[in-house]
């Protein structure tokens, strides 16, 4: 519905921010740019410090230290009234005196700006709900009142829309509708999204650039793909997918990989796919990219070769089987085999050899906690 | 009728779930009933008849009989206009003052000490602690402290705000004081309870909107706070237009500061004029009545009540 040249959004730069609440840091020295027109996501466990990030960029929160830049512009001091930033609000907060066209039309009067019945009108069709503005926001489905509170932000064509798990209340099939209405969206009218959020499919799936946020830091950030393809930390590969780590001592180091021992099994990563070379480190894959086989297979030096271990536990979930195999000295490694017809037939105490090929391994900058002290 | 008024005028809903438990729903709701018709249905009856009522052909002092006679409301107005009128002044006037007071305060312990519940309990026990003494005693502390050789009247005289031969006991302003600080907590309670639920998240959507914190006031809190607002100005207003202790010569008032309901104990105790009593109290009744509909209606927060 515009041309989204005229409404790009600005970049929004935050710069070394700190904040603290009496007894604890929420968010420390945090360094993070969004460029215009991106959909950005802040993805992390609950009280990792997003939501506080995000009420410090819409002015409902003054950060302790450092300065909040959009467009160039110093805003840090600036009121949120006073902010070319909208928020659709985890609670959707719709003012329930107000119809469902006036809450939309809010903003807008509240700047005077023309014509704001007949943009209100627009917006709320864009959500295909403008037939329901007479109503009252709580005569509204959940879904519905998502919308109203999305088009009252949209409207406003702000340089940056702020997204506090505006979709968490929704039941999945309708998040998953709205996800899809939200991104479509996005393009359209090519503002600055940013989305916060917990739910890591959600992020993937709609965001250019992810964060993962960890107790008040941005533990890793970059493209979905990139992010799991190659997580960095040990809470980056756990929290994004499901990853099987391993952790020794490094034993043979050349200028292409790096390998390490456990329980008896050589586990290699190649030298660009790990944080450290040296010492004690941990290597993962990622389940979906591993398979087992009854005999040993004879494969390359490409390939990683493990085991052999006992299946003890199948799960059917559907798309896929997730195998659960114990291999002694080494631990618990789970694997995905697809249902396409021709997953091995396998009993539950099986004997196995677990196998991925080289460039499938990370090696993560971390430990898993617990492992530090062995 | 006056909770017609309080619920807006909202249909009665028809409540088959009762109907069908017939006896049993009787049977709970005897007592209550027996208790408004005895307690309130019988003496609103005499008091309608005892108004409509004539003086004995006798003349004896005190005889009246039974007789339809709307003359009686002629008169008390004609007579009593002055003291009617000052009624609803001062209610208005006390009303106005007590929510000026009340909506801060109730704003600050409802919404502001969220944080802090310990405060806030402290602060809404201190707000009812008054009621702990007497109303009565309340008022006549009061003249005593703003009696005319108190230091208050005495400032009020150095200032030049008071003539040398002015006081402040016996004035309006008296009376109207004395009402605002006897019901101030029929205001500021029923607020608290309303601010106490106020989403602050919508003040904080409205300011993300671009409205300022003055605009955030006017578009949001205050809509949101009307139920509070009309339950706390009605449980004011209307008590305070039939008191008759703050503006008695006895507490904070003179003769030139009585109201409907000085009017009213004069005609019933001292004047042995029951049906002229009687009159005043049915007119100031139906009075209070109009006004509340009225205002209900047009404060159109049918839908928050």
């Amino acid at each position: 519905m515009a041309t989204s040249n005229a409404f790009a959004g600005a970049d929004l730069e935050l710069i070394d921010i700190r904040k603290d609440f009496p007894g604890f840091t929420a968010l420390d020295d945090m360094d993070l740019t969004i460029p215009a027109g991106q959909f950005f996501a802040l993805l992390g466990p609950s009280g990792c410090g997003k939501t506080t990030t995000l009420r410090i960029v819409a002015g409902l929160e003054t950060p302790t230290q450092g300065q909040v830049m959009l467009g160039g512009k110093d805003i840090t001091s600036a009121k949120p009234h006073e902010r070319p930033i909208n928020t659709v609000f985890q609670s959707y907060a719709l003012f329930p005196h107000m119809t469902v066209l006036d809450n939309v039309a809010f903003g807008l009067r509240q700047r005077k700006v023309a014509d704001a019945q007949k943009l209100a009108e627009d917006a709320l069709n864009l959500v295909e709900l403008g037939h329901l503005g007479d109503r009252r926001p709580q005569q509204l489905s959940g879904g519905q009142q998502q919308r109203v509170a999305l088009a009252r932000a949209l409207v406003n064509r702000p340089s940056l829309l702020l997204l506090d798990e505006p979709l968490g209340a929704l039941d999945l099939k309708l998040r998953r509708q709205m996800q899809i209405e939200l991104k479509a969206i996005q393009l359209e009218v090519g503002l600055t999204f940013l989305h916060v959020t917990h739910d890591q499919e959600e992020a993937m799936d709609m965001a250019d650039i992810v964060a993962v946020m960890n107790k008040g830091r941005i533990e890793q950030m970059g493209a979905p793909e990139v992010l799991y393809d190659r997580p960095k930390t040990v809470f980056v590969s756990k929290f994004l997918g499901q990853s099987n780590l391993f952790v020794g001592e490094v034993v043979e180091k050349n200028a292409t990989s790096v390998s390490i021992e456990v329980g008896g099994n050589k586990i290699t990563v190649d030298k660009k796919r790990a944080e450290k070379h040296t010492g004690k480190i941990a290597i993962g894959v990622r389940p979906e990219k591993a398979d087992f086989h009854e005999k040993k297979p004879k494969l390359g030096s490409d390939h990683i070769v493990i085991g052999p271990g006992e299946i003890i536990d199948i799960r059917f979930t559907g798309v896929s089987n997730q195998y659960l195999i114990d291999i002694p000295n080494v631990g618990e490694v789970t694997v995905f085999a697809q249902n396409v017809g021709k997953s091995p037939e396998i009993a539950l105490g099986a004997n196995v050899y677990v196998s991925w090929k080289v460039e499938h391994s990370y090696g993560l900058a971390d430990l898993p906690s617990g492992s530090e002290e062995e | 009728m006056a909770f017609a008024a309080f619920g807006g005028g909202a249909p009665a809903k028809d409540n088959s779930a009762s109907r069908k438990g017939g006896p049993i729903v009787l049977a709970l709701l005897l007592p209550g009933m027996i208790y408004l018709g005895l307690f309130f249905m019988t003496p609103l009856l005499s008091l309608l008849v005892t108004a409509l009522e004539s003086p004995d052909p006798s003349g004896a002092i005190g005889a009246y009989f039974y007789d339809v006679n709307f003359g009686n409301f002629l008169t008390v107005v004609t007579s009593y206009w002055p003291q009617i009128l000052r009624s609803f002044g001062y209610a208005f006037a006390a009303t106005v003052f007590a929510l000026a007071i009340s909506y801060p305060l109730a704003y600050f312990i409802g919404v502001k000490l969220r944080t802090s519940p310990l405060i806030q309990r402290l602060l809404l026990t201190l707000v009812i602690a008054p009621f702990f003494i007497s109303f009565l005693l309340r008022t006549i502390a009061w003249k005593q402290l703003l009696s005319d050789d108190s230091a208050f009247v005495s400032l009020l005289h150095a200032l030049n705000i008071l003539g040398p031969t002015q006081f402040f006991i016996g004035s309006d302003a008296a009376v109207i004081f004395g009402l605002t600080y006897n019901f101030i907590p029929f205001m500021t309670l029923p607020l608290f309870t309303n601010l106490e639920r106020l989403d602050t998240r919508l003040l904080e959507a409205a300011s993300d909107l671009y409205a300022s914190p003055n605009k955030v006031f006017r578009k949001v809190t205050l809509p949101l706070s009307m139920p509070g607002i009309i339950s706390g100005t009605l449980l004011t207003f209307i008590p305070i237009a039939g008191d008759y202790v703050n503006a008695s010569r006895d507490f904070l008032g003179s003769s030139k500061t009585s109201m409907i309901g000085t009017m009213v104990e004069a005609d019933f105790l001292q004047n042995w004029n029951y049906p002229s009593a009687s009159a005043l109290s049915v007119l100031l009744m139906g009075l209070i009545l109009v006004m509340v509909t009225f205002y209900v209606r047009k404060s159109g927060t049918d839908d928050l009540l």
